[in-house]
């Protein structure tokens, strides 16, 4: 089912995120994902996450599919340029999965690869106008295509980031260009993400707040090094003093999952490589 | 102008290892605003070969070598050129083609060409422009997205912008919210709601224009 439709049936609507794994593997994270079933209304299959190498996106989205999840699966700019990325919006219409979330993916220079030649060919906005296209049957060139694909797209905000007035007018263009949904980066600060959703509700787009679970201090320091995230300092010292990070980690997910949900549509979970956490949380 | 820094030293012994007598052009124009092919970078690089052992038959720092009438003229009237076993070349990736295209000699660049860019001072260069023919200045508040934003973003910031800064490097400022502050001066920031279209790449395979 199309993820639109399930944001137009729901009232409050969770996703979570699985990262496939550093090879060919999926016996683990199908087993997460087993146990994720009855809490997520859908699943965000990433795309070489961090821009460090892990099996195609399309390819586990599309195992997941038959296991019966509805699945968003993430396409970046970075690694294809426009021919590969019709190519994969086209494969992706034909392995069945329905759900896309476009970004432009972290430089490779903070990745596992920091020498390859970065992409970006297309923007985020030029990719969400090109799927427009391809909706409508045609390429990006103009040229016809046999037949329509049929697609809900999604993009990214980041709510945190400052100035945030530039992240709201972004936000606008990409729903004229074709975004039906948003997923944002890691939200810690509700208050400032209230003030951020009071603005943009009404823009016509659902917008799907992340929750990051902080397994410990640790991992909190090195999540503040990714691009987008802000851990508050008094999060990472409650992390440092609980006898039991994880349980600490989990009860501040949980913290900010009521205070979101008392306004917010939906949550997006990222507990990445502690998935299997997901059903204690408050969702 | 056209920013180079100077290879490893070592790197140019290794590649004048079989050569003994070396001629060493320079650039007058771009490598010697960068210190990196300038008459005093030129003398001292032939000192530091004389001191491996090398000879240098001679030197000439052209005006300028990316231009080809000059390099023709170099080569025709300086016969001292002709005692070398090779030209070592400090100029840009421009320059080196120029010489090659006129040397009866082997020739080996020393320099690595960076940017397109403007100096603050020297050590201090910006690159500001990626030459792609199709110039969006106009539309940018004078401010190049495709070459000052990591990821060539025609459409505004990355997720990754924060507190006005790149993903890619704290210290470096997003374009973008440059663009952003630039435009909400003159209180028109409702421009970056208009869609450019991606980037036509057919003007970087422009090989020659007659």
């Amino acid at each position: 089912m199309k993820f639109c439709d399930i944001l137009k049936r729901k009232e409050f609507v969770v996703t979570c995120e699985f990262c496939p794994p550093k090879g060919t593997d999926l016996t683990e994270m199908l087993q997460k994902t087993e146990l994720v079933r009855p809490y997520v209304d859908a699943i965000n299959v990433t795309d070489n996450q961090r821009a460090r190498l892990y099996p195609s996106s399309l390819a586990v989205s599309r195992i997941l599919k038959e296991r019966g999840f509805e699945v968003i699966c993430h396409l970046t700019c970075r690694d294809r340029n426009r021919l590969s990325l019709q190519s994969d919006l086209l494969g992706v219409h034909i392995l069945g999965i329905e759900n896309i979330l476009f970004l432009s993916g972290d430089h490779p220079l903070l990745g596992d690869h920091p020498e390859s030649k970065p992409v970006y060919d297309l923007d985020v906005s030029q990719l969400l106008r090109t799927a427009s296209h391809l909706k409508e049957g045609k390429t990006l060139s103009g040229k016809k295509l046999q037949n329509k694909i049929s697609l809900c797209t999604g993009a990214v905000v980041n709510p945190e980031a400052e100035p945030q007035e530039l992240q709201i007018l972004m936000m606008e263009k990409k729903i004229v260009l074709g975004a039906e949904f948003f997923q944002t980066q890691p939200v810690f600060d509700v208050d400032k993400y209230r003030k951020f959703y009071d603005r943009v509700k009404g823009f016509g787009a659902r917008v799907l707040p992340s929750v990051l679970v902080i397994k410990s201090a640790k991992f909190a320091k090195n999540m503040s090094k990714v691009p987008g995230i802000k851990i508050p300092e008094k999060y990472i010292k409650r992390l440092e003093r609980a006898q039991n990070p994880l349980k600490e980690g989990l009860k501040i997910a949980d913290e900010i999952i009521l205070a979101l949900k008392e306004f917010s549509g939906g949550i997006h979970i990222m507990a990445p490589g502690i998935e299997e956490n997901i059903p204690q949380l408050k969702i | 102008m056209i920013v180079t820094i100077e290879k490893d030293f070592a790197e140019v012994l290794k590649v004048t290892k079989e050569e003994d007598n070396l001629f060493i052009f320079g650039c007058a124009g771009c490598a010697t605003l960068c210190q990196t092919g300038g008459e005093k970078q030129v003398k001292e690089l032939g000192v530091k070969l004389e001191s491996e052992g090398k000879e240098i038959i001679g030197y000439s720092v052209l005006d300028v070598p990316c231009d080809e009438r000059i390099v023709r003229k170099e080569f025709r009237n300086n016969s001292s050129i002709r005692n070398a076993d090779s030209i070592i070349i400090m100029a840009c990736g421009a320059g080196i083609q120029s010489v090659q295209k006129f040397s009866p000699i082997p020739i080996h660049p020393v320099l690595d060409s960076l940017f397109l860019g403007t100096i603050e001072r020297i050590g201090k260069f910006y690159n500001y422009c990626s030459i792609c023919g199709n110039c969006v200045l106009e539309d940018t508040q004078n401010l190049c997205p495709i070459t000052r934003c990591a990821k060539g973003l025609l459409n505004g910031p990355c997720g990754g912008m924060n507190e006005g800064k790149c993903e890619v490097n704290s210290e470096l400022d997003c374009v973008w919210v440059l663009i952003y502050e630039a435009m909400e001066k003159k209180g028109n920031v409702n421009n970056l709601k208009l869609f450019r279209e991606p980037r036509n790449w057919v003007q970087s395979f422009v090989f020659k224009s007659e």
